[in-house]
């Protein structure tokens, strides 16, 4: 099997030490950062994606797969910086002020950087003004806001009502997510999008960054 | 008071509560704020909906007590208040409860994610429970419910811890599956034929669902479950994703609408029935009239 076969596999299977083993190797053996990371990392975690998506796998397979990338990310990042390789993109993440779950968000997230996105993740219970600040900070192109609980789901208008009074809601695109949330109810509170699911996030994200 | 096991075990059908959550929102609880400290703040509305219920007919009754997992109640920062928070909850209803139903007490996920996949112990995890439920045992309670879980694994430990601490009391373990093309799993990926079989080897007494989309996708996990377990099984549903009307929540199934599937849950020989998120005491009556006219 050829070494990037080798590296997408063991990353499905969420084996960490071969993630690792093959991303050195491909190092050594001179190949480019630039294809290592998209033809063995993000394609091996779009994979991964897909399958999810397809509920042939479920969320225990892709966090382990997603330690798996984050240990050849980790090897190739110095490189990356080094080279000058631009993400794809910045996103800014949370779940909303008063909503302790991030178990839907951090799959965003994983999603995301699995992508090639560069992500700013501020946690959980983030309150409005985090968000708005972050994004500014870091000169994000997107903003993606997560909430599980039926009650956090107005924090949500709140932050897009921040965003404009900020002056960054032309700039910044917002996506928002979670169980309880509707396309419906994204439009209705002027989110730019509503993501159902992480791979969902990532084909709208990418929408965005291209625009 | 005849055995819950035992009135289950004469073929009677019982009806559990309904929602709890939505019924404390309605009274003022705000986003963020941990419900289980009104067991401590405001025990009246406990008290308050607990009588609704009984009203409307429930012969089971349970506690404010889902985010009673200290490893939950650390998030709060209420690590301190694990013992008192939980007793209060039995406390909050005990005597409007006694003698005219059995008090159940709710146990939910800790909220985390259980190595390798996660970051926490299962020993933790356990330990949480052992906690959790010795404190809300002590008061005297008559059924565990452990339930919405969405982790077999952490459900099992859930299970076990209970039998370990109160092996005489009875346990129900109750899961969320979703419905996708290849059936219905848990978002852990638990199918309901694993869950039900894991379940009853780990010392469950009752399995079964909570929670979920909508009673209709609940009809046919009720069905599935009937078809791989020998044990009594729980069934209580939400009343559907809720939809939001400027800024006002409303689960959008009806006690009609509902009561009609709960008549199909007979024919299925479902042992208990109640309601999860959106349901109310208008709902947990037309369930009564549905299961007293069968």
């Amino acid at each position: 099997m050829e070494l990037l076969d080798q590296l997408k596999d063991s990353l499905q299977k969420g084996e960490s030490e071969q993630v690792a083993r093959f991303t050195k190797q491909g190092l050594s053996e001179k190949i480019d950062v630039r294809t290592i990371l998209d033809d063995g990392l993000i394609a091996g975690m779009s994979i991964v994606g897909a399958k999810f998506k397809d509920h042939e796998i479920f969320l225990p397979d892709v966090l382990l797969a997603a330690k798996a990338m984050y240990v050849g990310m980790d090897i190739i990042k110095p490189l990356m910086i080094k080279e000058g390789i631009p993400t794809l993109g910045k996103v800014v993440i949370g779940t909303v002020h008063g909503d302790l779950h991030d178990i839907g968000k951090n799959l965003v997230g994983i999603m995301l950087k699995g992508a090639g996105f560069e992500i700013i993740d501020l946690g959980r219970d983030v309150p409005a003004e985090k968000f708005i600040e972050a994004a500014v900070e870091s000169d994000a192109d997107v903003i993606g806001m997560s909430a599980l609980l039926t009650t956090t789901m107005p924090v949500m208008k709140k932050v897009i009502g921040l965003a404009k009074e900020k002056g960054i809601y032309d700039k910044v695109k917002i996506v928002v997510g979670g169980a309880p949330l509707s396309n419906e109810y994204a439009e209705q509170i002027g989110a730019h999008a509503y993501c159902y699911d992480g791979v969902n996030a990532v084909d709208r994200v990418k929408e965005f960054v291209k625009a | 008071m005849v055995s819950f096991l035992e009135r289950i075990g004469n073929g009677e059908v019982l009806l559990g509560d309904g929602a709890l959550g939505t019924m404390l929102i309605r009274r003022g609880l705000n986003a963020g704020e941990c419900p289980d400290i009104w067991n401590i703040e405001r025990p009246e509305l406990l008290e308050e909906i607990a009588s609704l219920y009984l009203d409307a007919g429930s012969d089971i009754i349970s506690t404010n007590t889902f985010g009673g997992h200290p490893l939950k109640l650390e998030q709060y920062s209420f690590r301190d208040r694990i013992e008192e928070i939980n007793s209060a909850g039995v406390k909050a209803i005990k005597n409007t409860v006694k003698g005219k139903a059995y008090l159940a007490v709710s146990c939910g996920p800790c909220g985390k994610l259980i190595k390798p996949y996660g970051d926490t112990d299962p020993e933790d995890i356990s330990e949480g429970y052992i906690k959790q439920l010795g404190a809300l045992v002590g008061e005297g309670v008559d059924i565990i419910y452990i339930e919405t879980m969405i982790d077999l694994a952490e459900a099992l430990l859930g299970v076990k811890a209970a039998k370990s601490i109160a092996p005489e009391i009875p346990v129900c373990a109750t899961m969320t599956f979703d419905f996708t093309p290849r059936g219905f799993f848990t978002v852990m990926g638990n199918s309901i034929e694993q869950a039900a079989k894991e379940l009853e080897e780990a010392g469950a007494d009752v399995v079964g669902s909570n929670c979920g989309n909508g009673i209709e996708n609940m009809v046919k996990i009720a069905e599935e479950f009937k078809k791989h377990s020998r044990l009594p099984v729980l069934i209580q549903s939400n009343a559907g994703l809720p939809i939001v009307k400027d800024d006002i929540l409303e689960y959008p199934e009806t006690p009609e609408f509902m009561a009609e599937r709960v008549k199909t849950m007979l024919d299925l020989g479902i042992n208990i029935i109640g309601g999860c998120c959106g349901t109310t005491p208008q709902h947990i009556a037309s369930f009564r009239k549905t299961i007293d006219n069968y």
